[in-house]
């Protein structure tokens, strides 16, 4: 099992838990074991065609996974995937 | 018998290397350690230029500061040429560095030769005290005091992430802080905005900013620009900046923002904050990523909070802000590694801190480019982002 963790904004859609385990063995099967666990986090990681949103950032431990293997990426017992949307609140 | 003074340092000078000042001219700004053993009077009156100034009395206790490497060559001077011989003899047989030579004749040759001469900035008996625990520093010291009263800073913003950022900018010294801010201070303003206060509320925050600043450290000159970021007002506004700390509000000031500082290439301190979480990152452009390359396209509505008002913890942008403030100063002086390439993410209630590597896109829309390739009319451009907002209301 991976770790996931849930930034404040797709919090909502996990019930408010900030951390979801879920396994598979790369990146794009466990976002998806992840949907499938709480399903309203589908549409705001995929898009239609089934890529990840170019909006939504996934990280393997500390590496972005677009410059790994994207969705294929192998992911490993023990790993940490991290979902990170853009925020932009700061001055207000 | 115990030899005399003038004897002792006839035979110190014989055991150790000495240099002519024509031999030190061309080390001037090639890597090597050149230090200044003078008192802090004499240095006042010049030096050689980027000398370091490592007092003989403080020789031992700050010599790493100056040379961290024993093994690289370092030149001391002094006014003629003999306590720099004695510290020389002191740094070889008691430190240990290996490449250890005296200029023979001091900064008085130097002088009279007609060589280069800096005179750094003269601190006044004010400026001493005030700054005294930075010059404590060896990676700041006077020089680096010197570059953070030379600095110009902008700050995007006088509100959460702003307020802290410039109280402590103020107070190191920074020279001239700019501050841009359109709002007045409103009363909600002040469980976070600590550059603001409460009989201040409906006074711009420009002018409100500008007071505490004034009264922290008059050593400081505000800049007001009492208005909102836009695409007409943007290069002017940044040009002539060493840096920008960017704590705007919205994703489309974000955007706009870097494709202004790319193209005038001025590093921005980026923050970001919502509930108890925050973001931190360094943009230098064309040395690390970009903000587009962190986020090449900005989520949709529901997935962007800032385009409505959201809480937020009041002490969480002081963390941020802080941290912000850190990273400016690291610039300025030089020192320590920024958080280029490197994003930085705080979640408060959990006390964690975790950092990811932010990646330059080499199909980057903007920082692929040169400036020169970037016109006015792509700057801030991104698809449908105020539908987005008008959407959610």
């Amino acid at each position: 099992m991976a770790t996931v963790k849930i930034p404040p904004v797709l919090r909502p859609s996990t019930g408010g838990e900030k951390e979801v385990s879920a396994g598979g063995e790369s990146v794009g099967a466990v976002l998806t074991a992840l949907a499938e666990q709480h399903p309203s986090t589908k549409s705001q990681l995929f898009g239609e065609n089934g890529d990840l949103n170019r909006y939504v950032n996934v990280y393997l431990n500390d590496e972005d996974v677009r410059v790994l293997e994207g969705l294929e990426t192998p992911v490993g017992e023990g790993d940490t995937l991290v979902i990170l949307p853009a925020m932009a609140g700061g001055a207000s | 018998m115990s030899p005399s003074g003038a004897e002792f340092i006839r035979q110190v000078k014989s055991q150790i290397d000495e240099v002519d000042p024509a031999d030190v001219k061309p080390l001037v700004g090639n890597g090597v350690a050149i230090v200044d053993v003078r008192e802090t009077e004499e240095v006042a009156q010049g030096k050689i230029p980027g000398a370091i100034h490592v007092p003989r009395g403080y020789l031992e206790s700050r010599i790493e500061g100056a040379a961290p490497d024993r093994k690289q060559r370092v030149v001391l001077y002094c006014a003629s040429g003999n306590r720099s011989a004695l510290a020389a003899r002191t740094l070889r047989d008691d430190l240990g560095y290996e490449d250890v030579a005296s200029m023979t004749g001091g900064f008085t040759l130097w002088k009279d030769r007609g060589y280069e001469v800096e005179v750094p900035r003269a601190f006044t008996p004010e400026q001493r005290q005030r700054y005294s625990r930075h010059f404590l520093l060896p990676e700041i010291g006077e020089e680096g005091q010197q570059k953070l009263l030379d600095a110009k800073v902008l700050l995007l913003g006088a509100g959460g992430l702003g307020a802290p950022t410039a109280l402590y900018l103020a107070a190191a010294g920074v020279g001239t802080l700019g501050v841009v801010d359109d709002d007045v201070v409103d009363v909600s303003n002040l469980q976070r905005q600590v550059i603001h206060t409460t009989d201040r509320v409906g006074v711009p925050k420009v002018d409100s900013a500008e007071e505490t600043i004034k009264a922290l450290n008059p050593d400081v000159e505000v800049v007001k620009y009492q208005t909102r970021l836009d695409a007409s007002n943007i290069m002017e506004i940044l040009e002539g900046y060493d840096i920008v700390v960017d704590g705007v509000d919205n994703f489309p000031t974000r955007y706009l923002l870097n494709d202004a500082s790319v193209r005038l290439k001025v590093p921005v301190v980026s923050a970001s904050i919502l509930g108890f979480d925050g973001q931190l990152s360094v943009f230098a452009p064309y040395d690390g990523p970009c903000y587009r390359c962190l986020y090449p396209v900005p989520p949709p509505a529901e997935l962007a909070p800032s385009c409505g008002a959201n809480g937020v913890l009041g002490v969480l942008p002081g963390t941020m802000g802080l941290l912000q403030a850190t990273e400016v100063v690291k610039l300025i002086v030089g020192t320590g590694e920024p958080l280029i390439g490197r994003l930085l993410l705080y979640e408060a209630l959990s006390a964690t801190f975790t950092e990811l590597k932010v990646r330059r896109d080499p199909e980057c829309p903007i920082c692929s480019r040169s400036p020169e390739e970037i016109g006015d009319e792509e700057m801030g451009v991104f698809p449908d982002y105020e539908a987005f907002c008008a959407a959610a209301g």
